[in-house]
């Protein structure tokens, strides 16, 4: 398994008093996964994401990735933040190689594995813009490029299209889904909009109100190999949808 | 389509939007010309003693005779000389504390009442105090520009600091970016815009500080040619350093948020 929680807990400490914001979140994750997490919101799910990352550390349990226990934010791990956190000052090539100039890992063959990610996904030609000139769901390429540039095993995915428009999602989504595909990738996605969870993932785990729990855990049977587009056409995943909304609703 | 074709519409009103700028600046003009005008015929016809009030024709004598006497650029380069380098060095240092502020926040805590209490305190208080210990000359002059400056600067950039999205410093912290890390390459550049913004304000109180110190002690400068002035009754000498200055503080202004604009593009902060 290449992430590993078992009973995971976590606390917050506030001048008012304690919040209990995860109270057993127990799952794995195998390598080449794409999982989603949906929840009501202020359940916990950035919480999660930023525990998994190493920024948080939890106040019981235990997160394993890779086999290693998690204590602090490792290159195994790449975190695409809420929208796309790219920084105006810098160009897109600069933004792109940011992870590379905070490991200190500027070598020509990290250079090289960029310029054809940007090469790859249509970007090669925007290297000197800044983000600016950019259209949305470019700029979402370029977080994605940023991401994959330290070369992580596993993405963490917060809310990043949250943003956006709902036509410059879905085709985000789908691009940003393909990418992950074809990179090989695990990723975990955090995301409100139940559909977007459906019809990117390979299986969906629904938390409860906090303090959370995994309240229930679906696998997208006979979505898998569908792209997202295609997957929001079928029969299946009305039923999906259906009932995760159930489940979202019934322990309220 | 509208590029080599405007429309009727298009060409009214860009016609209108002329019109109306030249009235304004129309109006601009004739409020100058007729404050000056008035000032100079009151004094014609005894409305008013020219001996008090100066007057344009007066000034502009007084103006030919100081730049005769050539001691002119040394008045207007020794009040811009302790202008600029006292709102470079308010900004610099300012900016310098508010980066430690930011580095350790037991430390802001710790400065905050202080802080709170100088920034409510007149600075031209400490004029004297400053007198005394640095003694009569462009040291103290500089030092009180300093003072006015700094504290703002500070909190103003420290405020910033604090602004920096978060979501954004997540992003650095799991790439294991180390709080130098995080300062240099996220908060400094986010916050280019509010240095930029003290920077101007700093212009402002810096000739509050230069004129101020060049009241208590000078033996050159703007302020000092106005305090002679009034003090020898000539007030020809006043009024014709007074407009100086505001040229002076104008040009100086000016000449900032021509840097601001290229720094902008240079930073990209404008495509």
């Amino acid at each position: 398994m290449l992430i590993e929680l078992k009973q995971a807990a976590f606390v917050y400490q506030a001048p008012e008093g304690e919040v209990e914001a995860l109270r057993d979140i127990s799952f794995s994750m195998a390598e080449g996964e794409f999982c989603s997490i949906v929840g009501p919101s202020g359940c916990g799910k950035s919480t999660l994401l930023s525990a998994i990352a190493g920024l948080e550390p939890l106040f019981g349990g235990s997160i394993a990735v890779d086999g290693e226990p998690v204590c602090g934010p490792t290159p195994k791990i790449g975190f695409m933040p809420q929208r796309d956190q790219l920084f105006e000052w810098r160009t897109i090539w600069d933004n792109v190689t940011l992870g590379l100039t905070l490991h200190r890992q500027r070598t020509e063959e990290q250079f090289a594995q960029v310029r054809r990610l940007l090469d790859r996904y249509g970007l090669a030609d925007f290297a000197q813009m800044r983000p600016s000139q950019l259209s949305g769901g470019m700029r979402q390429r370029c977080a994605l490029i940023r991401t994959l540039a330290t070369n992580p095993k596993i993405l963490l995915l917060d809310e990043p299209f949250s943003a956006l428009d709902y036509q410059t999602r879905l085709s985000v989504s789908s691009d940003i889904w393909q990418i992950i595909r074809q990179e090989h990738k695990t990723a975990l996605l955090v995301t409100h909009d139940i559909s977007e969870a459906i019809s990117m993932s390979d299986r969906v785990l629904v938390l409860s109100h906090r303090p959370a729990v995994v309240q229930a855990d679906f696998h997208m049977d006979g979505l898998w190999q569908m792209d997202p587009l295609a997957r929001r056409d079928t029969e299946a995943f009305h039923t999906f949808f259906n009932a995760i909304w159930k489940e979202l609703n019934t322990h309220a | 389509m509208h590029e080599n074709a405007p429309s009727p519409g298009r060409l009214q009103w860009l016609a209108q939007r002329r019109k109306r700028r030249r009235i304004i600046r129309i109006w601009q003009i004739l409020l100058l010309v007729g404050v000056f005008g008035f000032w100079e015929l009151s004094t014609h016809v005894g409305l008013s003693d020219g001996f008090l009030t100066s007057s344009p024709s007066r000034m502009v004598q007084t103006f030919l005779n100081l730049c005769r006497t050539g001691e002119l650029p040394l008045h207007i380069a020794t009040s811009c000389l302790e202008t600029v380098v006292g709102f470079l060095a308010g900004t610099l240092l300012g900016t310098l504390v508010a980066i430690a502020m930011w580095w350790s926040e037991d430390l802001a805590r710790i400065l905050d009442p202080y802080l709170v209490v100088l920034n409510a305190l007149p600075k031209t208080a400490l004029g004297p105090i400053f007198i005394v210990w640095m003694g009569a000359g462009m040291g103290s002059i500089i030092v009180m520009t300093l003072a006015i400056s700094l504290i703002v600067t500070i909190l103003s950039m420290y405020q910033g600091f604090l602004g920096t999205d978060p979501e954004k410093i997540r992003l650095m912290r799991t790439l294991n970016a180390s709080r130098g890390q995080i300062l240099w390459l996220l908060v400094f550049p986010a916050n280019y815009p509010t240095l930029l913004n003290t920077l101007k304000v700093n212009v402002g109180l810096s000739w509050v500080g230069v004129i101020m110190g060049e009241f208590l002690v000078s033996r050159a400068g703007l302020g000092y040619l106005i305090v002679y002035g009034s003090q020898v009754f000539n007030m020809d000498l006043v009024m014709t350093s007074v407009l100086l200055l505001a040229a002076a503080a104008v040009v100086m202004y000016r000449l900032v948020l021509w840097a601001e604009k290229y720094l902008n593009r240079f930073w990209g902060v404008i495509p």
